[in-house]
């Protein structure tokens, strides 16, 4: 699957827009890391706990978008974009979207 | 009085770890910028040059990065008085510059990352509406152009 954030892929002529796909997840941080973030929020510093699970959840959200893609017939995605919300104390929602297109 | 004695304390420690931490945090980052200056990085649409694109791909970078409580409280009084919040803004700053690191690291091989976007968002609100933390993401297009496609 051939992704980019611009409205075409370079190189490659658009033949078909399938319209809008997305996918997105919602996570919530075990206990442990919870902690551990409480720690990090007196010292200072990188909370490498979030990042993980942000990043493990921003996966899972383009894979979920890949497959609505897929399965529509699309061989690309072009104008992706991302966005993160806080939905609750404790959870993120991570969301991320484009256009399905076949290119050639 | 404990409670005072506690307040100290976290001061003190947020203060001395903090700083010792903002200081290493910008050593890696100067460090690590200086290293991929050759891999540029621009918010155009198209990229810089004349030469055919072979291949392209979605890439990002992020970061969540706490403040310390010695700035919290500082950022807090700020907030009466008003001004700039300096700890605030180094915060920031440091988040930023590392999730373009951490975007650029992903792709080390690409030609130029192009359609740079960054993206921040507050994950953890501490007491009342301080900021807690923040998460930046960093997101673009990289390209390789054809004289050297990845193998």
């Amino acid at each position: 699957m051939l992704m980019s954030n611009i409205e075409i892929i370079p190189n490659k002529t658009i033949v078909t827009g399938f319209g809008v796909v997305s996918g997105s997840t919602v996570r919530a941080k075990h206990a442990g890391r919870d902690l551990m973030a409480g720690l990090k929020n007196i010292f200072g510093g990188e909370l490498k706990g979030y990042t993980e699970l942000l990043e493990e959840s921003r996966e899972e959200a383009i894979k979920r978008m890949i497959s609505q893609a897929e399965q529509m017939g699309a061989n690309a995605i072009v104008n992706v974009r991302f966005s993160t919300s806080s939905v609750a104390a404790g959870a993120a929602e991570i969301y991320v979207y484009g256009t399905a297109v076949t290119v050639e | 009085m404990g409670q005072f004695i506690l307040f100290l304390v976290l001061m003190t420690l947020g203060y001395l770890f903090g700083h010792y931490a903002e200081k290493k945090h910008y050593k890696s980052i100067n460090k690590r910028e200086k290293e991929l200056l050759k891999l540029p990085v621009i918010s155009c649409k198209n990229p810089i040059g004349n030469d055919t694109v072979a291949h392209v791909k979605l890439s990002y970078g992020s970061v969540v990065i706490s403040v310390d409580y010695f700035k919290r409280i500082l950022a807090s009084l700020y907030n009466f008085f008003g001004g700039n919040i300096r700890s605030y803004e180094t915060l920031l700053d440091r988040a930023r510059r590392e999730a373009i690191l951490r975007l650029k690291e992903s792709t080390t091989d690409a030609d130029q990352i192009i359609n740079l976007r960054i993206e921040t968002s507050s994950i953890y609100k501490g007491n009342g509406n301080s900021i807690g933390s923040v998460e930046v993401l960093a997101y673009g297009t990289a390209i390789y152009f054809e004289k050297n496609e990845p193998t």
